[in-house]
């Protein structure tokens, strides 16, 4: 099998496909659509959390303070809603380094890290 | 008086009597990165020493040493400039020199320390010895690239820029060359071991740039403009590092940017002789010590995995995923081990570098850099 994977572009590697549903809910929303409310409670919030400061932390600074990438914390990011701030991440800022992360995650978890970010007390 | 003579006398016997003599060639420290630690580790025993708190922020941290491998300068994302004794396990000076630090170097006379920063954008030289500010570098931008090079220099690059600066600390007065069109939003650089060879690559356009620090006045020299022309880019979810070649046929090899695959470069003539397709987007391409393989790892979300490339066959030669999250490497200084940072499964991980096999995990707090005193001795590291 592990010749099979190689054959595959690294797009389509599983590895790139992998999201981060935890195995459970991955089958969970494979059976039932995923609507956005079902999906509410779906999500992992704590691996969303910690996507957040992790690997958007590693442009943006573990507490999103800032580095390459500007600050995300909310205070900074009060000209953007709900809906453009999803958008922004889902599908980057086209020529600069803030890379679009529709390939690795789904709108529902796009939405939660957008309306994450907008609150300050979550922080 | 005279009692408080002896007394002082009975104490310093007593812990010179306690305290073995402290070798420091063989340790190491690794980056706690959430929680603000370094850890001393021994590479000789595989284990961990001692925890030393209280340095700040430390996501993106790296450090530099001393000639003599006894302090370690920490360079953290908050901008905190921390002197840490590793004989003494402690803390022993620590400035907040700027908002938002990037990375740093230490002058090759073992005097001065540059960090780099992005919030204010530019570089500030310090003492060594006290931390007091000797240099103030604006640039007016994000700082990146910043190593020393032979003669008391340092040269660093400007982000938004494209410019690179050359720092002069040889003379009474600091001199700064400014050498313009180094390409489009550089990311990192390096130096080669010589200190002749300073390369940067660009997120902004496929290619990298270089100059010979040899020559009275360095001009950029273009290294393989448009290498991924024809071919689709690919999301970069991590800045690649550059750092250390691959001495083999005396050539670097080089991560690309939204390309799966690392580039290898002829030194002298600066020219392609080959490219290697990889796992992901890699992030370090590491030469072990004697030049014969090199190790990569990868970005989010192929951070799992470790490839390891023959420079003489330029060919994968082995793959094996050590645990969620690999962040960084670091080769014993002969290069019989490597040590890996799994920030995820909280581990370091110690391979042997001949036969791939696991030799040892220590426990570590979400690590990232491992930094062995080997480096106080190298250029650019
Ligand atoms: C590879 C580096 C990188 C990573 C990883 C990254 N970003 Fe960015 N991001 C940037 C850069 C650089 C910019 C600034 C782009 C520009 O010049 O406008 C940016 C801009 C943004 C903005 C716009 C900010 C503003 O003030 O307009 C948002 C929001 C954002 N990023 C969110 C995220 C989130 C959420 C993640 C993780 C899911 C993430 N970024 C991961 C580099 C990155």
């Amino acid at each position: 099998m592990p010749e099979l994977a190689y054959a595959n572009s690294a797009r389509g590697h599983p590895a790139a496909r992998r999201n981060i549903w935890t195995g459970r809910t991955f089958l969970t929303a494979a059976v039932f659509v995923a609507t956005s409310a079902f999906a509410a409670d779906t999500l992992d919030p704590a691996a969303l959390k910690r996507l957040v400061h992790q690997d958007c932390g590693s442009c943006h600074g573990l507490s999103l303070k800032g580095g390459l990438g500007p600050d995300l914390r909310a205070e900074n990011l009060q000209h953007y809603d709900v809906d453009v701030l999803t958008t922004v991440i889902l599908d980057g800022i086209p020529d600069t380094p803030m890379p679009p992360w529709r390939p690795l995650m789904t709108e529902e978890e796009a939405e939660w890290i957008a309306r994450y970010l907008l609150t300050p007390e979550e922080q | 008086m005279k009692r408080f003579a002896f007394g002082l006398l009975a104490a310093l016997l007593a812990t010179t009597a306690q305290a073995e003599p402290m070798a420091t060639g063989d340790l190491g420290l690794v980056i706690e990165r959430a929680r603000g630690s370094v850890l001393l580790v021994d590479q000789s025993d595989r284990a961990a020493l001692a925890r030393i708190e209280g340095l700040g922020d430390l996501s993106h941290a790296s450090l530099v040493y001393s000639p003599d491998e006894r302090f370690a300068y920490v360079f953290g994302r908050d901008g905190g400039l921390t002197k840490v004794d590793i004989v003494t396990r402690q803390v022993v000076n620590r400035v907040v020199q700027a908002g938002n630090a990037i990375g740093g170097a230490i002058s090759d006379d073992g005097k001065l320390v540059a960090v780099s920063n992005y919030e204010p954008g530019g570089v500030r030289v310090f003492d060594a010895d006290t931390l007091e500010m000797v240099a103030d570098i604006p640039t007016g931008g994000k700082t990146i690239g910043l190593v020393d090079a032979p003669g008391r220099r340092f040269v660093f690059t400007g982000w938004d820029n494209g410019e690179t600066w050359i720092a002069d600390f040889s003379g009474p007065e600091m001199e700064l060359t400014k050498i313009k069109d180094m390409g489009e939003n550089p990311y990192d650089a390096l130096i080669t071991a010589n200190g002749r060879t300073y390369i940067t690559g660009l997120f902004g356009e496929d290619g990298l740039t270089a100059l010979d620090l040899w020559d009275e006045t360095p001009e950029p020299i273009r290294v393989l403009p448009g290498y991924g022309r024809g071919q689709q880019e690919m999301p970069v979810y991590k800045m690649p590092h550059l750092e250390g070649w691959a001495h083999t046929g005396e050539e670097f090899v080089l991560p690309a940017v939204g390309h799966h695959e690392v580039l290898w470069v002829d030194a002298a003539t600066l020219t392609e002789t080959g490219r290697t397709k990889t796992y992901g987007q890699p992030v370090f391409a590491m030469a072990r010590p004697d030049g014969r393989h090199v190790w990569v790892n990868f970005a989010h979300p192929l951070n799992d995995t470790i490839q390891v490339i023959d420079t003489v066959s330029k060919q994968v030669i082995h793959e094996f995923k050590p645990g969620p999250a690999v962040l960084h490497m670091e080769f014993t200084p002969r290069g019989h081990e490597i040590w890996i940072s799994v920030r995820d499964a909280d581990k370091v991980m110690v391979y042997d570098t001949h036969t791939f096999e696991k030799l040892r995990e220590i426990d570590a707090e979400s690590p990232s850099g491992i930094f062995f005193t080997a480096r106080a001795h190298r250029t650019g590291l």
